[in-house]
């Protein structure tokens, strides 16, 4: 009897605290990525249904592949007939930026299983990334939160593509400014993110060899060579003001 | 229906996708890592932010080039003092946008 009633507390608690009212949460703070997604889904749609595909094929590459860069890519690729081997090599290059976000999200999803995390997984895109490493930062965040932004996004990107497919050329372009929705939404979460002198010379040093980078080599290899780069420069400028630090409050 | 080269190209997207997504998720996540890697992360997200924004903002056209005043960059501007302001993401997106449409506007004449 006290088993059950125990048993009917859990049940409720999980409702309560980890799900539905989590994935609630989740679904609010995913609303600014979604109506960033809907355009340029459509915007894909659109381009995939010049280059020959079915709205049920892009649907298909949106659910599989969930990237969106990419999938332009692979669209404009598909049109120009290229090689299946080197549309895929394409995108893998396209994609590896998304180790970073994997590995810096990992320190929040601690003690996971090994199924949600490959669940989890699959949802990790620039714009996820950043709006759930900020609400993890700022605490009050679980994993729940984390993949209902995920999914939102992706249910999101995944009917907007397809609507596209279906005739999203009669949307205006342009409209309202939306085409700057993600741009503004990514300043913001750098503002968010910044808390200290040392975020800001990162974002400095990072932004300038992205620039840089972006200037000299085609692709998008830039985002993760600035990355690295500019996290590793932060990184070494904290540390030697550390160790200047120590020596100066030493007795 | 769905043409099998087709087929063949989306799971090889899939696959080279989702992999690099799962690999440090599914390892870092059940390790104690060491400090200076957990502090060399922390850099890591303002990094990618400005390595997305940066180029977004100030380069353009095919073969690329530094465009330093566009309508892009010149409603940053604003955008980033709103956000600086109210620290609100809806409110800098929705502000953000308008600013974007007005300065092209403009800038178109």
């Amino acid at each position: 009897m006290s088993d059950e009633k125990r048993s009917v507390d859990q049940c409720q608690g999980v409702m309560r605290g980890t799900g539905f009212a989590s994935f609630r949460d989740g679904i609010r703070s995913a609303f600014p990525i979604c109506m960033a997604y809907f355009p340029l889904g459509m915007a894909l749609g659109v381009l995939a249904q010049k280059a020959g595909l079915l709205p049920l094929e892009i649907g298909l590459m949106s659910v599989l592949v969930f990237a969106g860069s990419s999938q332009f890519v692979a669209v404009s690729m598909i049109s120009g007939g290229a090689e299946p081997l080197s549309i895929v090599l394409t995108t893998f290059m396209i994609n590896l930026r998304h180790v970073l976000m994997s590995s810096s999200l990992s320190v929040f999803l601690k003690g996971t299983s090994p199924a949600f995390l490959s669940l989890f997984a699959y949802g990790v895109t620039d714009e996820s990334f950043a709006i759930n490493i900020m609400r993890f930062r700022k605490g009050n965040w679980d994993r729940w939160n984390a993949l209902a932004v995920n999914q939102c996004s992706n249910a999101a990107w995944v009917v907007s593509t397809i609507i596209g497919g279906y005739g999203g050329q009669f949307i205006p372009v342009g409209f309202m400014g939306i085409d700057y929705a993600l741009s503004a939404m990514f300043i913001s979460l750098l503002v968010l993110q910044i808390r200290g002198a040392i975020y800001v010379l990162t974002a400095l040093l990072s932004g300038a060899v992205a620039i840089g980078v972006c200037l000299l080599i085609p692709g998008n290899g830039y985002v993760i060579i600035a990355s690295l780069l500019g996290a590793t420069a932060g990184f070494a400028l904290l540390k030697a003001h550390q160790r200047k630090e120590a020596r100066h409050g030493a007795p | 229906m769905v043409h099998p080269d087709y087929l063949l190209i989306v799971a090889g997207m899939a696959l080279v996708t989702y992999v690099p997504r799962w690999l440090p998720l599914f390892f870092l996540a059940q390790q104690r890592l060491p400090r200076w890697f957990v502090e060399w992360l922390d850099l890591i997200p303002v990094a990618i932010l400005s390595a997305l924004i940066f180029p977004d903002l100030f380069v353009r056209g095919d073969p690329r080039q530094l465009v330093l005043l566009q309508p892009k960059s010149l409603a940053a501007v604003p955008t980033l003092l709103f956000a600086l302001k109210t620290r609100s993401l809806g409110g800098t997106i929705l502000v953000g946008m308008l600013l974007y449409w007005v300065t092209s506007k403009w800038w178109m004449g």
